[in-house]
């Protein structure tokens, strides 16, 4: 499993180039954000601008990673190793991270144009900025202290962008999201401590030579397996999600629930993989609340009566699938050919998610605006007056239920395949529940929407742009499970 | 010499027109128009191409890889692209059908757009070279028809769309099951391999049996048999062309089509009947087929009969499928695009009937012949074929059938013909009674229930001559069958690929 997270030894020296695409990639956007802090931007072509030199330096990455495979850096600073890694998996999950945080940017001009909240939306910037460098720093760090940081960095930035609205709704939800992203870091602390003071290394690859199974490493990996899946969202401890969610902008829902979640699974699933490789206890205990997931997350989705509300479960039943997974990703014992496959499934199936969910979001969010209701009952009727909001959200959810030909479906199809070999009967069917859940909650709304004797409201109409963005992600989504081949390519292992 | 993009340009023609129509807006009715008849003729011209590579012996392939070991193929074999020409030809006739019956009403873009997804579905289907890429227009086509079903939005139809989903999202979970759990097990395998899986029987066999049962067991919804069939006559509440398209060559006839492949190019023959799969299939194509028309008898509304009467001729290619030998072959894929042909017809003059006149229900048709006589001759002539009275193409159908069950040693088979036939009488010749010969408000009895003159025709012309050239194909299927490229002509031909290799 280690070698998948390319925690190896390069071959190659990274180029001079490459030293400055990784450095416009964690650095620029901090920076672009604190000029639009200083401007108030609300214009869509400065964004462009903006994200331009940050998508072209992951691109940069990508082609130099193609070339040269593995890259490694490692500093010294103040006694304390730093160490950056970049491989397949890295580079795949820094450009998602990009090209969602540019959808999302660029979609905010017309958001708050349209919305015109206070003078605090200024501050909406320089915090995306931070939120995307440290997400970016998290797909390449390759020692426990970066991650500490840049895994601190992501939950403060999100806390501070989901505080911004102002409401008071929003104030509670954030405190509370505030709280519990602490405490998971605490957890998160501790667990670093306890390893650093038994075998004194941060190093991931380090660390991956020296570990060995005992109750140390239980016990560090149930601490920061239980920060983490608390900032993850994952079920039993996805209370704060949803709250959180229902009075926070759009584009701010957007990114969290596509990357700020995910980062968090990442990294435990790094570390778990480190720390208890082949145990099968604790990876089985995370599939069965995974299981739980899916069937809760889905039904809370189904009564819900809020889109918010909806959207947001819908992300706890989600990452179900993803904690499904983990015996396979994990266990003991399992054939290569069928960890391959459910590694190539889990990964899919996360990004699969992060583009189909920010674009939900944005759909929704444009429904709302435009309806100026959040209710579904509010829908009642607009498929007649805002078919393209509607057409977005429904791409996004075939990705959503795993229907082809989307992401989810390669993604889902995937997983059935390794757990049909590996026998896990169960897993099966939670896969396949999940798909008809899904299917009952969003096409909900759907049935409100093609209420054809409906009254008629006045609707607002969108900035242009606003339903344009959200379809490409939709699209996006859509069509990776045709051209799953491309993002798994860059999968395989840190080997080329 | 392998030519790809012909698979691949046929199906972009309705996929491109559904983008086409998506992006333009609602009020460019005359753009739109054109758009649909020129991506549908040009469907046509190019399945015929085609059609002619395949009989000169090509089968063009275009793929490409999904995931490692799983590719997404699009392949014209013979008996893809005679799905593929029912489904270009119907769309046709239902779209110049839909343009008229559509006119001045709402949502229009939306209909259309989503009937060629449907239909671009369709043809997927028709073409899908194995079982993964058949998987995804399959589902693809649940997606699209939904729309089409609550096109009206009023509470019964919405509560149609939800049954609608129910059972067919559930069958295509199934069906993903099976597909998995074969894939599993054999890997890829595409539908031109001539080996089967018969070499996996001996230390398979009870795991190819549990994978036929799912996949057949997902298909059967679609293709609506008993007792999986409860979608079907809900989903009446759909406009006209809806409703003729789904029961002609879309929903029905994707899981029929499904059905045959599975049976002849994924399992083969041979060992589907050494698994014993066939009789059951027979006996449960059986009871549907009677089931169907029983229940047809009942329906007091024209539409919902017309509903129950798919439901056991759909049967029909399945029944024909499941005995073994050419002639139940020949008579199944022969009957796929007879029924096809004559569903089509008589769902068309059903909307006239609705639309020029409002009649819904059968005591309310008496005298219409001599108010509507061309639609009422094109239904006469759907009726008919639907019994299976020469020389229309149904009878064609249960002759074959019957010499395949003969010949097959099912004597009882013949039974169910017969009685199947008998009760087709028995809900058809009292409509067509009542078409003809008795008096209605044309000899001066009553009043229609609400008239409206929508053309200087019988009815407006975008409704009618769909419904007469689609009658006169299901005639000419009948008494030209001997001439080559007829459908019979081509069932004939891929039955002896399937028996002789």
């Amino acid at each position: 499993m280690i070698w998948r997270f390319g925690l190896l030894n390069a071959t190659f020296e990274p180029l001079w180039l490459t030293h400055w695409a990784l450095a416009a990639t964690l650095v620029l956007p901090i920076l672009f954000g604190l000029l639009g802090a200083l401007f108030s931007t609300r214009r869509v072509l400065p964004v462009a601008l903006a994200c331009l030199p940050i998508l072209l330096a992951g691109g940069l990455l990508l082609i130099d990673y193609q070339q040269a495979g593995l890259l490694r850096w490692q500093w010294q600073v103040a006694g304390v190793t730093i160490s950056l890694r970049l491989n397949g998996l890295g580079i795949l999950m820094l450009l998602v991270t990009q090209w969602v945080g540019a959808a999302a940017a660029l979609y905010t001009p017309g958001h708050l144009r349209l919305t015109n909240p206070g003078k605090l939306s200024r501050w909406l910037w320089p915090l995306m900025g931070v939120l995307i460098s440290a997400l970016s720093l998290i797909w390449v760090a390759a020692d426990l202290l970066t991650l500490y940081a840049a895994l601190e960095l992501m939950g403060l930035a999100a806390v501070g962008m989901l505080l911004l609205s102002g409401k008071p709704a929003a104030l509670v939800a954030g405190m509370r999201y505030l709280l519990l992203t602490l405490v998971g870091s605490l957890a998160y602390l501790l667990g670093v401590a306890l390893v650093l003071g038994y075998w004194g290394q941060l190093d991931l690859q380090t660390l991956a030579d020296v570990v060995e199974p005992g109750p140390v490493a239980w016990v560090a990996a149930a601490l920061m397996g239980a920060g983490l899946a608390l900032k993850a969202a994952l079920f039993p401890l996805h209370g704060w999600l949803t709250p959180v969610h229902e009075s926070a902008w759009t584009p701010v829902s957007a990114l969290h629930a596509a990357l700020v979640i995910k980062a968090s699974l990442f990294i435990l699933v790094m570390l778990w993989s480190i720390l208890l490789p082949g145990t099968s206890f604790a990876p089985q205990l995370v599939a069965w609340l995974g299981m739980l997931a899916i069937v809760w997350g889905g039904l809370v989705a189904w009564r819900a009566n809020s889109l918010k509300t909806l959207v947001a479960s819908s992300t706890v039943a989600q990452l179900g699938y993803l904690m499904v997974v983990f015996p396979l990703l994990l266990g003991p014992d399992i054939a290569p050919l069928p960890q391959a496959l459910a590694w190539q499934g889990f990964w899919l199936q996360l990004i699969g998610h992060a583009l189909a969910k920010a674009a939900m979001f944005m759909a929704a969010g444009n429904l709302i605006l435009a309806t100026g209701e959040s209710s579904l009952k509010g829908l009642a009727g607009s498929s007649r007056r805002l078919p393209l909001s509607l057409l977005i959200f429904g791409i996004a959810s075939v990705t959503l239920m795993g229907l082809p030909p989307s992401a989810g479906f390669t993604a889902k199809w995937l997983l059935l395949q390794a757990m049909v070999m590996t026998q896990q009967w169960v897993a099966v069917a939670a896969l396949l529940v999940g798909t008809l859940l899904t299917a009952a909650y969003v096409f909900r709304v759907f049935r409100y929407s093609f209420d054809e004797q409906a009254p008629r409201h006045h609707y607002q109409p969108l900035a242009p742009g606003m339903d344009l963005i959200a379809l490409c992600l939709a699209l996006a989504a859509f069509g990776l499970g045709l051209l799953a081949h491309l993002p798994l390519s860059l999968l395989h292992g840190g080997v080329v | 010499m392998n030519a790809a993009w012909l698979p691949l340009t046929t199906l972009a023609t309705s996929l491109l027109a559904a983008v086409a129509i998506f992006i333009l807006p609602e009020e460019a009715r005359r753009l739109r128009t054109s758009i649909n008849l020129v991506a549908a003729v040009s469907k046509i011209i190019l399945v015929t191409l085609m059609i002619g590579r395949v009989s000169e012996g090509y089968q063009d392939t275009f793929s490409f890889q999904i995931i490692g070991g799983i590719d997404f193929v699009l392949r014209a074999d013979a008996l893809g692209v005679m799905f593929a020409g029912l489904s270009s030809l119907l769309w046709l006739c239902t779209t110049i059908y839909a343009i008229g019956y559509l006119e001045g009403a709402a949502n229009r873009k939306r209909f259309f757009g989503f009937f060629s997804l449907c239909v671009a579905s369709t043809l997927g289907i028709a073409l899908a070279g194995n079982l993964f890429t058949f998987l995804i227009f399959y589902e693809m086509l649940t997606l699209s028809t939904y729309p089409l079903v609550v096109h009206s939005g009023t509470a019964k139809a919405l509560a149609a769309g939800r049954v609608y989903l129910r059972y067919t999202l559930t069958a295509g979970v199934v069906l993903l099951l099976g597909v998995v759990m074969l894939y599993s097990l054999t890997g890829d395998h595409s539908f031109a391999s001539e080996r089967g899986l018969a070499h996996y029987l001996n230390d398979h066999r009870g795991l190819l049996t549990l994978i036929f049962a799912l996949l057949v067991g997902g298909l059967a919804v679609k293709a609506a048999m008993v007792p999986l069939h409860g979608w079907l006559p809900r989903a009446m509440v759909a406009p006209a062309p809806v409703s003729a398209l789904l029961h002609a060559v879309a929903v029905v006839k994707a899981g029929a089509f499904g059905i045959l492949r599975i049976i002849y190019d994924l399992y083969g023959i041979e060992l589907s009947v050494e698994l014993g799969v066939t009789t059951a299939l027979a006996i449960a194509a059986s009871i549907t087929i009677i089931y169907g028309s029983v229940r047809a008898i009942a329906q007091q509304e024209l539409k919902p009969r017309l509903a129950y009467s798919t439901i056991s001729q759909v049967s029909y290619v399945v029944l024909g499928v499941s005995l073994f030998g050419p002639f139940g072959t020949i008579g199944a894929l022969a009957h796929l695009l007879h029924q096809g042909l004559m569903k089509v017809t008589l769902f068309f003059c059903a909307g006239n009937y609705a639309e020029e006149l409002g009649i819904h229900r059968i005591d309310e048709m008496n005298g219409a012949g001599k108010r509507m006589p061309l639609t009422s001759l094109a239904f006469t002539v759907g009726a008919f074929g639907m019994i299976g009275l020469p020389p229309i193409a149904g009878f064609i159908t249960k002759w074959y059938l019957g010499i395949g069950a003969i010949q097959g040693g099912m004597y009882w088979v013949v039974a169910v013909l017969v009685a199947s036939s008998t009760l087709n009488a028995m809900y058809f010749l009292p409509i067509v009674h009542r078409l003809w010969f008795r008096p209605g408000p044309a000899h001066g009895q009553g009043e229609w229930p609400k008239e409206q003159c929508l053309g200087r025709l019988e009815t407006h012309g975008w409704l009618l001559w769909p419904a007469v050239f689609t009658a006169l194909i299901s005639l000419g299927a009948g008494l030209l069958a001997g001439l080559p490229f007829s459908p019979l002509d081509w069932a004939a031909r891929v039955a002896v690929g399937e028996y002789l290799p």
